[in-house]
């Protein structure tokens, strides 16, 4: 009798977009959680998992972590949305834009990025300051900073700056199944 | 006492006469959500949170400001009056520069609740980043505009319970923003007595003590009801 062959693992990757990579902290936070994740799931792509650097195929579900700040990042997140069935806002700055966003505010709302290179690389610079360029290296900035879902259409919400290791457990669980989590509540919902 | 009976959600309650209908909501326990409310201050219905639908009547009607009456079929939470809620809560979000995870009121803000109590996962808006300022002219407190949602309790209070009038609401539409004296830097107006009463009262992290820093700010909104309760009749609840 043969045995029953394993049934197929999840595909599962997790992004790093502009963020502080505090999200993946909380991540690695689940400690022992994580065994049990890793009989359950294949990680595909992952700062914090693999070493593998183009996106793959047909990815299961993506914990995106991060706004949507420079050009590699939305080259990314068009990537990601095309190769994965559930795509997650992975915390405040995916969700919300958050503390990157900020610079929304800048140069009267119309190019936060303009002034934030001039802030950084002239105005603080001495003599010699120079703005960044290097086309095909130095990823541009974009003028805004867009939370992924204006970017792309999102599956799931996981806020929280960082969400914790308990809300990011009690929201995969269930996907792990099959089953949607339910966001309800201050225990999975609060932002900050 | 003349009293009113009325059908909150399928129960029938019974307020005194001349109650608001959020009284009556809450006699029937039925827990009306409410940001610019506050017990002790006069009610304004600025933020739209408390809208109740009553039979009867094709608009909406905000609970905190509408009169309790005889035989007033009321229900405050239909699939209909959610949605609004959430949305309500969005444009909140959206139309400020609200940054929880930096935020002096970080934890202790009543719009950062009120969003989870919503169901608020994402704002379906997008965010506007309007251009404001900050008020760091007080020797004591700060008053953060990107954090204001103009629910007016900090006019309210300071007019209603201080007596001071320090705090209006300046231009109009979206260029809205509250003003201190006539349009001064808040440091300069002579009215203000810095009793603090608008930093407690402030629903968000736009008022906070100078002292308090990233999710420092633990405001005590329970003041004007108990200085109103003290004045009014003599009787200090928190004694």
């Amino acid at each position: 009798m043969t045995p029953t062959p394993p049934a197929a693992k999840l595909r599962l990757a997790t992004v790093w977009l502009a963020g502080c990579s505090g999200c993946h902290m909380s991540f690695l936070d689940l400690d022992e959680f994580l065994f049990d994740l890793a009989e359950k799931v294949d990680v595909v792509f992952s700062p914090v998992g693999t070493d593998v650097k183009i996106y793959p195929e047909n990815v299961d579900i993506a914990l995106v972590e991060g706004a949507v700040a420079n050009v590699d990042n939305l080259e990314l997140a068009l990537q990601v949305r095309e190769r994965t069935a559930l795509v997650i806002s992975f915390g405040d700055c995916a969700v919300t834009a958050n503390v990157p966003g900020l610079r929304n505010l800048l140069d009267g709302g119309h190019d936060g990025a303009k002034a934030v290179l001039e802030r950084g690389y002239l105005e603080l610079a001495d003599a010699t300051g120079q703005l960044p360029f290097a086309p095909g290296i130095v990823p541009e900035l974009l003028p805004k900073v867009l939370p992924l879902h204006e970017v792309i259409p999102v599956d799931l919400y996981l806020p929280g700056c960082p969400p914790s290791a308990e809300r990011i457990r009690e929201a995969i669980t269930p996907l792990m199944a099959g089953e949607r989590p339910v966001m309800e509540g201050p225990a999975m919902l609060r932002f900050g | 006492m003349a009293v009113v009976t009325l059908n909150v959600n399928g129960q029938d309650v019974a307020v005194p006469a001349g109650a608001s209908l959020l009284e009556a909501t809450r006699a029937a326990a039925a827990d009306v959500p409410t940001l610019c409310h506050l017990d002790g201050l006069n009610p304004v219905s600025s933020c739209r949170l408390c809208l109740v639908e009553v039979e009867g009547s094709t608009k909406l009607l905000p609970a905190c400001s509408t009169a309790a009456a005889e035989g007033m079929v009321v229900h405050t939470h239909t699939p209909r009056l959610r949605e609004y809620r959430r949305m309500t809560v969005e444009l909140f979000f959206a139309e400020g520069n609200h940054v929880c995870a930096v935020c002096v009121a970080n934890t202790h803000c009543e719009l950062q609740d009120m969003a989870v109590t919503v169901g608020m996962d994402h704002s379906r808006f997008p965010y506007q980043y309007p251009q404001r300022s900050v008020d760091a002219s007080h020797p004591q407190f700060t008053l953060d505009h990107n954090r204001c949602i103009l629910c007016t309790r900090c006019v309210r209070v300071c007019d209603e319970i201080e007596g001071a009038h320090v705090w209006d609401i300046g231009s109009r539409g979206g260029h809205c923003h509250i003003v201190a004296g006539l349009d001064e830097p808040w440091g300069q107006v002579q009215a203000c007595t810095s009793c603090g009463k608008c930093v407690e009262v402030c629903p968000t992290g736009a008022l906070f003590r100078n002292t308090d820093t990233t999710a420092e700010k633990q405001p005590d909104a329970s003041l004007p009801a108990l200085l109103r309760s003290a004045r009014d009749q003599h009787r200090w609840h928190n004694q």
